[in-house]
């Protein structure tokens, strides 16, 4: 396990690549997801007010 | 002829909104099926490189993420010539979608680049005609963005862009030939040559899971970013009215 870590002394290198690929695939993926929730809220609230919704 | 039925279907916003929904389940499934066999393979099943030991396991970052830096930048071109000669909406939303994430895995083959450089060569970064030319992708990304921001009206904010794209296609032969055209700190093709890869197969499995694990990637993300986009584009038709009743009522 810790050989596996040391990565033949690259571990440093090999470590940190992988750790911020995934951060910023995550982070891309996150950042969609937040704005499709506030699109969702702004058009909501938009319609509400062009239109007003009759049924309750 | 099915084909092109199916493309005119697809065409329009709504149903494109509705298929990126009902893929994007399905996708992320398999991108993860792909990643773990991927990062199993290429971390633990993969002999050490006789020249480089360990370290050559930046690979099965940096190359997936410099491939996909091209890949999508095709993908971009082909939907800014649909968008230039058509006018089909659902490429001019791509476009922009296409710039956003081509410039992320710009950036991570970039840095992992870097990270790779370092122990290997040297050196974090060096003007060698790859990295160079791979630099000038992620500005043409960026450029791409700024441009689209630029505009006020979102129509002609992605005919303009469109035309940018296709002037910077010029880009990509130059990145893929840069490293047989000059001499370059930079190694040559391994796995895209007309001879057979010149790489043990433990290692070239792994890094094709993970190249077609970072595509499919790329289409999830896509898919959300399109999403998003048409129902911003779209916010007075009557369909997105409807479905964003339904979703805030939920």
């Amino acid at each position: 396990m810790r050989d596996f870590i040391a990565m033949g002394g690259y571990g440093f290198y090999i470590w940190t690549s992988y750790a911020l690929t995934f951060f910023v695939l995550a982070i891309n993926i996150i950042i969609s997801r937040v704005k499709r929730r506030q699109i969702l809220n702004e058009l909501s609230n938009f319609h509400q007010t062009q239109a007003p919704v009759k049924d309750e | 002829m099915i084909l092109v039925n199916w493309l005119n279907k697809i065409a329009s916003p709504q149903r494109f909104y509705l298929f990126c929904g009902k893929w994007t389940p399905w996708l992320s499934l398999l991108f993860f099926i792909l990643l773990s066999l991927g990062l199993y393979g290429g971390l633990v099943t993969a002999p050490a490189d006789y020249q480089q030991g360990d370290a050559f396991r930046i690979i099965y970052v940096h190359v997936p993420a410099a491939w996909m830096s091209l890949f999508i930048y095709i993908v971009m071109a082909t939907n800014a010539v649909v968008a230039i000669i058509w006018r089909i909406k659902v490429a001019e939303v791509s476009i922009i979608c296409c710039a956003h994430i081509g410039a992320y895995f710009t950036f991570l083959a970039l840095v992992t680049g870097s990270l790779w450089g370092k122990p290997m060569w040297g050196t974090w970064w060096t003007w060698d005609a790859r990295l160079t030319s791979e630099l000038v992708l992620l500005f043409l990304y960026l450029g791409i963005i700024a441009l689209y921001n630029a505009y006020e009206d979102k129509r002609s904010a992605s005919r303009a862009i469109a035309i940018l794209t296709l002037v910077g296609v010029i880009n990509i032969p130059i990145i893929h030939y840069s490293v047989v055209w000059w001499n370059t700190l930079h190694q040559g093709a391994t796995v895209s040559k007309f001879d057979k890869p010149s790489i043990d197969t433990r290692m070239l499995i792994p890094l094709l899971e993970m190249g077609v694990a970072f595509s499919v990637y790329f289409f999830i993300s896509l898919f959300q970013r399109a999403r998003n986009e048409i129902l911003q584009r779209e916010f007075n038709s009557q369909w997105v009215k409807e479905l964003v009743k339904e979703k805030s009522n939920a």
